[in-house]
């Protein structure tokens, strides 16, 4: 039997391939990479590409990431798959609207947000036109009855 | 007493009252199996870049990073983790509690607070309350994604580079079991060692590609990224637990004060019919 390696390809949601394996091909960002079994310990950027996994000598799967990070240790090899695109500009876009969104919030445009508080203060409401209505009732029949 | 159709309007708006909420516990039901198994799914993911970061913490650095270095704290960031939406009991003011619990021992010990709020109901209490929110995400929905995340957990790490943060702290909500949620405190940075890993400690370092920098930077900012996507989901599998307890003691409470009403209709009713029999029996012997 052939050497192998335990292989961890797993993306934040979910878990994509776990076993034991006797190769893995993964697309580095400097290029190709053919990882065997007690491979020295390794750490590298992934770049868009597929995943080749060599799980016997006739039987291979193959997982496409759009990056992420790998590590590689003599006997276990962990791929940590993106789900996002990653680009500094797109990073920091999103870091802007973030920080834009704490701001409208602490200057005060209310947003609609707050779907609980109006909820309530419908509530409110609705309560006192309950409580108006059975005061009048109460009068009508108070008149009625005088 | 009150009249017999008085007390029927209310047994009506009642009754109303507690199909809308067993509506929602059922709904809410439906949602926190779904939130758990995500919950499930994005497990993995943790505990293997978990463990690739212990590895790394025993390596034996040429090059230590930012993130990885313990320095005097005189500001903190803390990453508030909340619902989008209410009525699901006690979860969010438990979080909060936690929150204004923290930031009062850190303003005595004269530490400055950025806080960071994710989902909305943390940002109109923090709006209230008082508090510097430098960062805000809301409206993740039942599906959240690290995507949606990225820009938040950018403007934290960004803080803690220019140190203007010397540690980041994450509060959300740990889900025990469908009854019970606990809100929890976790630090994220600096990078603390999960265990004691004897073996590892050996002397050997990885090889980087390209840049032991660039890489470190990709792997721990995931790593973040990771962390607080893990607090969303497991919140978010809290709060639809808590909304379907609440909801489900709301429609019992309803159903309990149905029971009271009818009681008390059915003997407005009787006394009705024997006054209006007393009535009938006393004209008629008058007559």
């Amino acid at each position: 039997m052939a050497v192998t390696m335990h292989a961890n390809i797993v993306s934040a949601e979910g878990q994509i391939f776990s076993g034991t394996v006797e190769q893995l091909y993964a697309p580095g960002i400097m290029g190709e990479l053919g990882i065997y079994p007690r491979h020295t310990q390794l750490l590298t950027h992934l770049k868009p590409g597929e995943v080749r996994v060599v799980v016997s000598d006739n039987h291979e799967e193959f997982f496409y990431v759009s990056g992420g990070i790998l590590e590689v240790q003599p006997h276990v090899v962990t791929l940590l798959a993106d789900t996002a695109l990653r680009a500094k500009d797109i990073d920091a876009a999103a870091a802007e609207e973030a920080r834009r969104h704490a701001e409208e919030m602490m200057a005060g445009s209310h947003a609609s947000d707050f779907d609980f508080a109006r909820a309530k203060a419908e509530l409110a409401e609705a309560v006192a036109q309950l409580k108006t209505i059975e005061d009048l009732r109460r009068k009508m029949k108070g008149a009625r009855h005088a | 007493m009150a009249s017999g159709k008085e007390i029927r309007t209310k047994i009506k708006s009642v009754q109303s009252t507690r199909k809308i909420t067993s509506a929602m516990e059922m709904v809410a039901a439906s949602k926190m199996r779904k939130a758990q198994e995500m919950m499930i799914a994005s497990r993995p993911y943790a505990e293997n870049i978990r463990r690739v970061i212990d590895h790394l913490m025993f390596a034996h650095h040429e090059y230590r990073h930012l993130f990885m270095r313990s320095r005097p704290v005189s500001r903190v960031g803390i990453i508030v983790i909340s619902t989008d939406r209410g009525l699901c009991g006690g979860l969010n003011t438990n979080i909060f509690k936690t929150v204004t619990t923290l930031m009062k021992g850190y303003r005595d010990q004269s530490v400055e607070v950025s806080l960071c709020a994710i989902g909305s109901k943390g940002g109109s209490f923090f709006k209230r309350f008082g508090g510097n929110v430098v960062a805000k995400k809301s409206h993740l929905g039942d599906k959240p994604t690290v995507e949606m995340l990225i820009g938040t957990v950018k403007v934290m790490l960004d803080k803690f580079y220019s140190g203007e943060i010397d540690k980041l702290e994450l509060v959300y909500n740990r889900f025990v079991n469908t009854m019970s949620q606990q809100p929890v405190v976790d630090q994220i940075l600096p990078i603390v060692a999960s265990q004691e890993n004897k073996q590892l400690r050996h002397h050997w370092d990885y090889i980087y590609e390209p840049e032991a920098k660039e890489v470190l930077d990709g792997l721990l900012m995931r790593f973040v990224e990771s962390s607080v996507y893990q607090g969303v989901v497991e919140n978010n599998a809290c709060e639809q637990s808590a909304r379907m307890v609440a909801m489900k003691a709301a429609t019992d409470n309803a159903g309990e004060l149905i029971d009271g009403l009818q009681l008390a209709y059915n003997k407005a009713r009787q006394a009705a019919i024997t006054q209006e029999l007393s009535e009938i029996v006393g004209g008629a012997s008058a007559v």
